[in-house]
């Protein structure tokens, strides 16, 4: 369990997936401007992680390591990922249509999207067990959450304020993205004080 | 054949400043900012999109007549995750340490979006020499971004150069800056990096304006569904517009999204 916690909570805090690992940069970016839309493409991203990260490891630790195609590691895991986005897109439409009027929209953008790809990988990186990796997976997804949230927060402060000319736009959410980060550094001893 | 070459040449030149992927497209800013920690991190990850994007973008513009239009994307997908294989197998056996310090990046080469982007805005439109003319081309702006992003995190934050420790700042006599190699560090020299290509690009833009392109979706990117695909366009035209865009066209589409 306390092994449990500890995946959970560094993957939310302290290895955040935006902020330190830089995996889903784009989202992060591109849809961070408002609440409502960072709200529903982070719920998506959680979601297709768990799912994909749920069909990728019995893939890769029944099917491709014993049989010696550990190799085939990228390429599978990104058509598994892709035909997955498309079932679960199908899926949702015929079955909870109203699921799929606010999250389905964001599918077909997260096929590309290296967080879902990333964890995947990190998952067999890391050898963890299925149970491990599903917690990683939801830890992963919360931390892509949490960050968008903060930086969704932050940016619409950036929006009133009296920038630089040449720094306005892309320039100054990096830079604010750069003063999130340096604020998540402050997590970093926290699991030696929770769990050490 | 004169107008062929300029326009070859316009090929090429395009991708290292006007059209830098990195820097003006924003393509591709994951790795971007996670492995420039050193120089040489950015010269072998540069170099490996670069095998990638070339020989991708080769395959694709072969394969332009047979793929049919439903499933170009994951077609072009798969055929970008064999290159990337290969390129991992390579860097497993002849350049271990790399590896080791490109780490989960290099499958990630995968989903770059750079690679899809120029596969289907150019490689599926475009016979195959200049296909690689604007496969190295915009692979040479990716590698030219990404080492001096490492150079600059390189120099700041460690106080040395591809490995070599540079005086003053190297040997302790002024501190280097730690942060600038830890992640805000990319974050924030990217930053600037960007704010002096907007400048140098507007610079050039007033010296030759029949030159100055679209600046909403930089004029690589104008199908918009490839675009939103990776998410980055809508740094440049608003997440909201898109996604009002495609859900019109989904509702027009009533249910077979291509």
């Amino acid at each position: 369990m306390k092994e449990m916690l500890i995946i959970l909570f560094s993957a939310i805090l302290v290895d955040n997936f935006v902020l330190s690992r830089f995996l889903g940069i784009c989202p992060f970016l591109g849809v961070s401007k408002n609440l409502k839309t960072a709200m529903g493409m982070s719920f998506a991203v959680l979601f297709v992680m768990v799912v994909a990260s749920a069909i990728t490891w019995p893939v890769f630790n029944l099917l491709l390591f014993p049989n010696g195609l550990a190799y085939l590691q990228t390429v599978i895991f990104i058509l598994v990922i892709a035909s997955l986005v498309q079932i679960i897109e199908t899926v949702l439409r015929k079955a909870i249509p109203s699921l799929y009027r606010s999250l389905g929209i964001y599918l077909p953008l997260i096929t590309t999207n290296c967080a879902i790809l990333g964890a995947a990988i990190l998952n067999i990186d890391q050898q963890y067990s299925f149970p491990e990796a599903i917690v990683n997976s939801i830890g992963a997804g919360a931390g892509f959450m949490l960050a968008l949230f903060i930086f969704a927060g932050v940016r619409s402060k950036v929006d009133h304020a009296d920038v630089p000319k040449f720094m306005k736009g892309m320039p100054i959410t990096l830079v604010s993205a750069a003063l999130v980060a340096i604020s998540f550094f402050g997590f970093k001893g926290l699991i030696e004080k929770l769990f050490g | 054949m004169a107008t062929k070459k300029m326009s070859l040449r316009h090929e090429f030149t395009k991708g290292l400043v006007k059209e830098n992927p990195v820097l003006r497209l924003m393509l591709g800013v994951c790795p971007t900012l996670a492995v420039t920690t050193t120089a040489k991190n950015g010269i072998g990850m540069g170099l490996a999109a670069t095998f990638v994007l070339v020989s991708s973008n080769i395959v694709i513009s072969l394969l332009r007549p047979v793929i049919p239009e439903k499933v170009r994307i994951p077609a072009f997908i798969t055929v970008i995750a064999s290159f990337v294989t290969i390129v991992q197998m390579l860097m497993q056996a002849y350049l271990p340490d790399l590896n080791e310090s490109l780490g989960i990046f290099i499958p990630l080469i995968t989903v770059n979006c750079i690679i899809l982007a120029r596969a289907e805005m150019f490689a599926s439109k475009n016979k195959v020499l200049p296909s690689i003319v604007d496969g190295l081309g915009m692979g040479a702006g990716y590698s030219a971004t990404l080492v001096l992003m490492g150079a600059i995190r390189e120099i700041m934050g460690n106080g040395s150069i591809m490995d070599f420790k540079l005086p003053l700042i190297g040997t302790g006599t002024i501190e280097p800056m730690l942060i600038m190699i830890l992640p805000p560090g990319g974050f924030f020299v990217f930053g600037i990096l960007i704010a002096l290509a907007q400048k140098l690009s507007e610079h050039m833009d007033k010296k030759n304006p029949d030159a100055a392109i679209d600046d909403s979706c930089a004029g690589a990117i104008n199908d918009k569904t490839a675009c939103l695909l990776c998410g980055a366009c809508s740094l440049h035209q608003g997440m909201d517009e898109a996604v009002d865009e495609m859900r019109e066209k989904q509702d027009k589409d009533g249910g077979d999204r291509s």
